[in-house]
């Protein structure tokens, strides 16, 4: 276990020297956010009836954004290899790598939700669904982009391969998430969405550090 | 007794074959010096001993396990090419974590590793704003610290004056005659007892 605390602090206090790695994708989320009102309508009606589709494509893209660097540095500087040799288990130094990326990713996200929602008119009852779907479902974007980081970890300019590869896989969270926040706007029962969502994040959890440590092995041959 | 056994090892990049039939064994208390020219496969050979690599035939064995047993990556040190170093890091606080990561103890030793290499001064600095030579030190420090008994070192003098030459000299035949074995690669001389070549 104190391998899989010191591997998320280490990745924090490095997070935390080197801002510009964690904070440029939670400026997008922000930014492209901010600007749908501007481009789209004030209404609230208009806004209201898109914001679950909003949020939960800027919310995907951006933690698309921050998977480049979540194995990038320690390739470059051979950290990797050094965790691949290690006898602790990898696939738990990867879970703990993961998350951090969530909490410097996701987190930000769930916290930061609540205001966005608030500026796309979403009511009380849907804020709170959105919140629910985000914390259920963001570690899964980024235990099931963590396969996808570990496979293009040696290729340069890796970032549409990465895209190519994880999106599908983000597609159907996308759609349970959207249509839970969608539902409840409606007053109809969500019971179904949330647990495929938690299903999803079960089954991330068992099945991801083993397959990115495999995919990371095969990588750095 | 440690003993590590490479046993008709091939190894091909692509179409290239690096090199074909390689054997030799290294017994506890020996250094095995790799030589050879740029492209030879000094590198290849020992990430395929650290398990990093795959190769094409042959059998590596190190007291009957293979590489891929606990026993083994806990015997492990392997400092490659790259110094395993996060710029964003202390030294103080790179080397716990690299140490946190193989088999080492001492855990209030740190300082005095960095201090074997004559970086006590910079503990608290970090690593990025570091010269490449000190970089390397820092790496080196670990070997002050572990209880590997299977050393891998990757051209270890490359970037260090005379002075951390000597010291990690001296730390590899300490190393030796406690009992454990080291392989390492360098295009330069040597002053290691016990030190037997092979050239690629």
């Amino acid at each position: 276990m104190s391998i899989f605390l010191n591997t998320i602090s280490r990745d924090l206090k490095m997070a935390i020297r080197n801002p510009s790695s964690f904070l440029n994708p939670l400026m997008f989320f922000v930014i492209s956010i901010s600007l749908f009102p501007i481009a789209i309508s004030p209404e609230a009606e208009t806004l209201s009836r898109m914001a679950p589709g909003i949020i939960w494509v800027i919310t995907m893209l951006s933690v698309l954004l921050s998977l480049n660097t979540l194995f990038h540095y320690d390739f470059d500087n051979g950290v990797l290899e050094q965790m691949i040799i290690s006898h602790h288990s990898l696939s738990l130094i990867l879970l703990a790598k993961t998350t951090a990326h969530w909490m410097l990713s996701g987190l930000p996200i769930i916290i930061l939700s609540p205001f966005l929602g608030m500026a796309l008119f979403l009511n009380s009852q849907s804020i709170i669904i959105l919140i629910l779907t985000l914390i259920i479902a963001t570690p899964c974007l980024s235990l099931i982009g963590s396969i996808g980081a570990s496979l293009v970890v040696g290729i340069k300019n890796s970032g549409m391969l990465l895209s190519l590869l994880i999106l599908p896989l983000y597609i159907p969270i996308l759609i349970f998430a959207t249509s839970a926040i969608s539902n409840a706007q409606s007053n109809l029962a969500i019971d179904g969405q949330l647990y495929f969502l938690g299903f999803f994040l079960v089954a991330s959890l068992i099945i991801t550090p083993f397959l990115s440590a495999l995919s990371l092995k095969i990588s750095l041959e | 007794m440690s003993k590590l056994i490479v046993n008709n090892l091939s190894c091909q990049k692509g179409y290239n074959l690096v090199f074909e039939n390689l054997s030799f064994e290294v017994n506890s208390g020996e250094v095995l010096k790799v030589s050879g020219a740029n492209g030879s496969g000094k590198t290849s050979l020992l990430r395929i001993i650290a398990g990093l690599s795959s190769f094409e035939s042959g059998e590596i064995d190190y007291d009957s396990f293979n590489l891929k047993s606990e026993q083994y990556k806990l015997d492990l040190l392997y400092l490659g090419h790259l110094a395993s170093l996060s710029p964003e890091l202390s030294c103080l606080e790179n080397l716990k974590y690299s140490s946190l990561l193989g088999k080492n103890s001492l855990k209030n030793d740190y300082s005095k590793a960095l201090k074997q290499v004559g970086l006590e001064k910079y503990e608290n600095d970090l690593v990025g704003t570091l010269s490449a030579g000190q970089k390397k030190r820092i790496a080196l420090s670990l070997l002050f610290i572990t209880q590997s008994k299977v050393w891998l070192l990757d051209e270890p003098f490359s970037a260090l004056d005379s002075k951390a030459i000597t010291i990690i000299e001296s730390k590899i035949e300490e190393h030796c005659i406690n009992g454990g074995l080291c392989i390492l690669t360098t295009h330069q001389e040597c002053n290691i007892k016990n030190l037997k070549e092979i050239r690629l």
